[in-house]
């Protein structure tokens, strides 16, 4: 048994230039358009030019036949760091401690990591019959088709078992929706209030219209650099306290109700120093909002089984007591494929280097981040998360 | 409650029928042997063969997910679980399913380690200990369906259970051979089945047979003129009842003793090519395009094709060896027209018989096949919704021995010994 030592903190590593493009419903783009987007807007927002990257990371999942590689040519990039993140909605914070390791080892100075889908009218569909191996051959077959089916089992069984109703995931929803308000690139554009979540058209018991994300084209990127370069060059930026990463956690579970975060958080704000009492904004994963209260309950803000009262008395808007999804999440502003698993970290940035403009939480230093990604089979596999404070 | 299944109503022709959609056939080819054990209706799953593991893996895998081991061994297991989980699927990206919704679905703990997404019958409810069975969809892929412990009244009427069996309740039927002495029993357990008509094809009506009284006692029997050995007889029948055909039963065969040296010339292997290759290929000719174009038309869609076979078109029977090769042309055939119904989602079912109970096996030991034995057995096959089915203890022990190695089990048919 090889015991884990202790990590290296992520000293001298900045992350910087957020970069989000708006999101529409269906594209006759491509991934590659979207994510040159992204990356242009990235890249110019911090003052740089293309040759100034030399570390690049991908997560997407309508680029076939191309991957990372195939990107650099497309794009003109010559990197001498490439990373390509098949991580779904845990993409930011692995794609993130992945590119911050390389500028702090001096295998990079400046990497750009971007995530980003197209979505032509049917390519959800495909894309689902053939998302893994195992849901091909062991979840599709089954009627609902992708995650659909999985996260009405799963949001079933947390509903009984925690004495959980509708209208607790109802909140979740509808403040998301107020926080999508304030962001223009988001797709949703009408107010949701309890009574239409609740009269939402069925999609798979228990869950309805308004527990899934809308399917939509967008990307969205940042850049991982040298601290001294980002001072230098005056990009605004913010410090990584902490990351983690877990995939296939607790495996033996017979229905999933807990992600890898709670294999990993006592080491996540041991390397930061403080607690989850101690951040001004939390970004969580959310596809549907069974997995919000899990990741309440996994990141340490409450017990197992607690979320719903947890947020009972919370107001999770923009300017609430509990700022959560700030631009409205993916459940109102869309999952735009793998940049579903940026959209909260690259929020995140804007928010702890002041730049979320109508987003904006007052005085947010620290902000959590966490992803949660690729319903394999029956449950997401990948979990991951990020603490950044800003720089005062 | 399962709602019990209404008989349908006379097919209005204005109404355009419903083109068969599929649910999703892709599946890794590990998982191929859920869909061989399905076809026989066993429940077998990967279990680990490492003396010190054991772990039993769902999905299927390649290499054991506690040791790493590629030593993953099929092995039939209990199949009984507890239900912890529902949902009721309202909407699919998927056609074949948004045109069944709502449709019911589940997460099955089973007492043997792994949690399993399966199909719902409509009589189990959250936290019910269920059984699961595995059983091929309409793609021709295995799928799982949780089932109560104790049989439910009308169970299977379900709607979900009944798309994956063939159940030939308020269907009807075609057989293709009255002469045969199966014709009858078959006929009498179809009506006992719950069938809507038995169409019982008739060669040559002029010359008589033993059975003719009995069938034509048969309240819902009606003979029909059919002889497959012969192309227009066949096209004529599949004109006047192609659309009506919802389980075809090809029974024709014709059968001598002898092989190859014995028979002195080749005018018996012609009349058993005749009959037990070509008059499967004319049938298909004529019927399956009908059949394929019916296949989800409702309660009495068209939902399989069954060809009794021999056992022996999987290995020589030199005694009977010419009328074995020619079983073994059909079996071929027959995967050829599983391939070509696949897209339809009509099931072609083998059945695989012994030798029967007839004068042409008349100098034979037993245990021979009794005509009730198989007709029963055929039935319950087609409830159960089985792909292959091995009738007799012969066939059973010809499938043991050609599933271990096909190479022994021709080393014995063929030895000196045998002969
Ligand atoms: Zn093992």
């Amino acid at each position: 048994m090889i015991k884990p030592r202790k990590r290296m903190r992520y000293d001298g590593v900045v992350v910087a230039a957020p970069a989000s493009t708006p999101y529409e419903r269906y594209s006759t783009e491509t991934a590659h358009w979207w994510i040159a987007k992204a990356l242009r807007q990235s890249i110019k927002s911090a003052g740089l030019a293309p040759r100034d990257i030399d570390g690049f990371s991908v997560a997407s999942f309508s680029l076939f036949p191309d991957t990372a590689v195939g990107l650099t040519q497309h794009l003109g990039l010559v990197p001498r760091w490439l990373d390509h993140i098949p991580q779904g909605g845990a993409s930011g914070p692995s794609a993130l401690r992945r590119a911050a390791r390389a500028v702090q080892c001096g295998d990079a100075s400046v990497v750009a990591c971007v995530a980003g889908d197209t979505n032509h009218v049917d390519s959800f569909r495909r894309m689902l019959s053939s998302f893994s191996r195992f849901a091909q051959d062991a979840s599709y077959p089954y009627g609902a088709g992708g995650p659909n089916a999985c996260f009405a089992l799963l949001t079933d069984y947390y509903m009984r078992e925690f004495g959980v109703g509708r209208e607790d995931f109802g909140r979740i929803c509808v403040s998301q929706r107020d926080n999508a308000l304030r962001n223009e690139n988001a797709v949703m554009k009408k107010p949701l209030t309890m009574e239409a979540y609740l009269a939402g058209r069925e999609i798979s018991d228990p869950i309805t219209l308004f527990d899934c994300v809308m399917p939509v084209a967008g990307a969205e990127a940042f850049l991982v650099m040298r601290e001294e370069d980002a001072v230098a060059s005056g990009i605004p930026h913010a410090h990584i306290s902490a990351t983690i990463e877990r995939h296939n956690a607790f495996a033996e579970d017979p229905i999933q109700m807990r992600g890898g975060w709670e294999m990993d958080i006592d080491e996540l704000y041991g390397m930061a120093g403080h607690g989850p009492g101690s951040v001004d904004l939390l970004q969580t994963y959310d596809d549907y909002p069974v997995i919000v209260m899990m990741q309440l309950e996994d990141l340490g803000f409450c017990a197992k089984g607690e979320a719903a009262r947890f947020i009972a008395d919370k107001d999770l808007t923009v300017s609430g007591d509990f700022p959560h999804n700030t631009s409205g999440g993916q459940l109102s502003a869309g999952q735009a494929g793998a940049a579903g698993g940026f959209i909260g970290l690259v929020e995140a940035i804007r928010q702890v280097t002041g730049t979320a403009g109508a987003t904006q939480v007052a005085d947010a230093k620290r902000a959590l981040v966490s992803g949660f990604g690729v319903i394999n089979y029956d449950r997401g596999v990948c979990t991951s998360a990020a603490i950044l404070e800003g720089v005062s | 409650m399962v709602t019990p299944l209404q008989k349908p109503p006379k097919k209005n022709p204005q109404v355009r029928t419903r083109v068969p959609t599929l649910p999703s056939h892709y599946r890794s080819r590990s998982a191929l042997f859920m869909a061989a054990t399905a076809a026989e209706g066993r429940f077998m799953l990967q279990v680990c063969a490492e003396p010190d593991c054991g772990f039993v893996q769902y999905p299927a895998r390649d290499a054991c997910s506690s040791c790493l081991s590629d030593r993953l061994v099929w092995q039939d297991v209990s199949s009984r679980g507890k239900l912890i989980a529902t949902s009721t699927v309202r909407t699919s990206t998927n056609t074949y399913f948004r045109e069944r919704t709502p449709w019911r679905l589940g997460t099955v703990h089973l007492e043997i380690g792994p949690s399993v997404m399966c199909h719902l019958h409509s009589e189990v409810a959250v936290g019910d200990e269920v059984q699961l069975i595995n059983r091929l969809d309409k793609s021709g892929q295995s799928v799982l369906l949780a089932l109560p412990l104790e049989k439910a009244p009308l169970q299977e009427d379900d709607m979900q259970l009944r798309e994956l069996t063939c159940d030939p309740k308020f269907r009807r039927i075609l057989i293709t051979d009255a002469r045969n002495p199966n014709a009858y029993a078959l006929a009498k357990n179809l009506l006992e089945a719950g069938v809507s008509a038995v169409f019982v094809g008739e060669a040559e009506s002029w010359r008589p047979y033993p059975d003719r009284a009995k069938l034509e006692s048969l309240q819902g029997v009606e003979l029909v003129s059919l002889d497959v050995t012969d192309t227009s007889s066949v096209q004529e029948l599949a004109g006047e009842f192609g659309g009506k055909v919802d389980i075809l039963i090809n029974n024709a065969r014709f059968v001598r003793p002898g092989g190859i040296q014995g028979r002195g010339d080749v005018s018996f292997a012609m009349d058993e090519m005749q009959v037990n290759y070509f008059g499967m290929m004319r049938l298909a000719q004529a019927f399956a395009p009908a059949m394929a174009g019916r296949s989800a038309d409702g309660v009495n869609s068209a939902v399989a094709w069954v060809n009794v076979l021999s056992v022996y078109s999987l290995v020589s029977n030199p005694g009977f060896g010419s009328f074995s090769a020619s079983n073994a042309a059909a079996h071929s055939l027959s995967q050829c027209l599983r391939a070509e119904m696949v897209s339809s989602g009509v099931r072609v079912v083998n059945v695989y018989c012994g030798p029967t109970e007839d004068e042409w096996h008349q100098p034979l030991p037993p245990p021979k096949v009794p005509a009730s034995t198989l007709a029963r057995e055929l039935v319950k096959a087609l409830q159960a919704g089985l792909e292959d089915v091995y009738v007799g203890d012969i066939a059973k022990d010809i499938r043991r021995k050609f599933m271990e190695s096909p190479k022994v089990l021709e080393k014995e048919m063929t030895s000196l010994e045998a002969l």
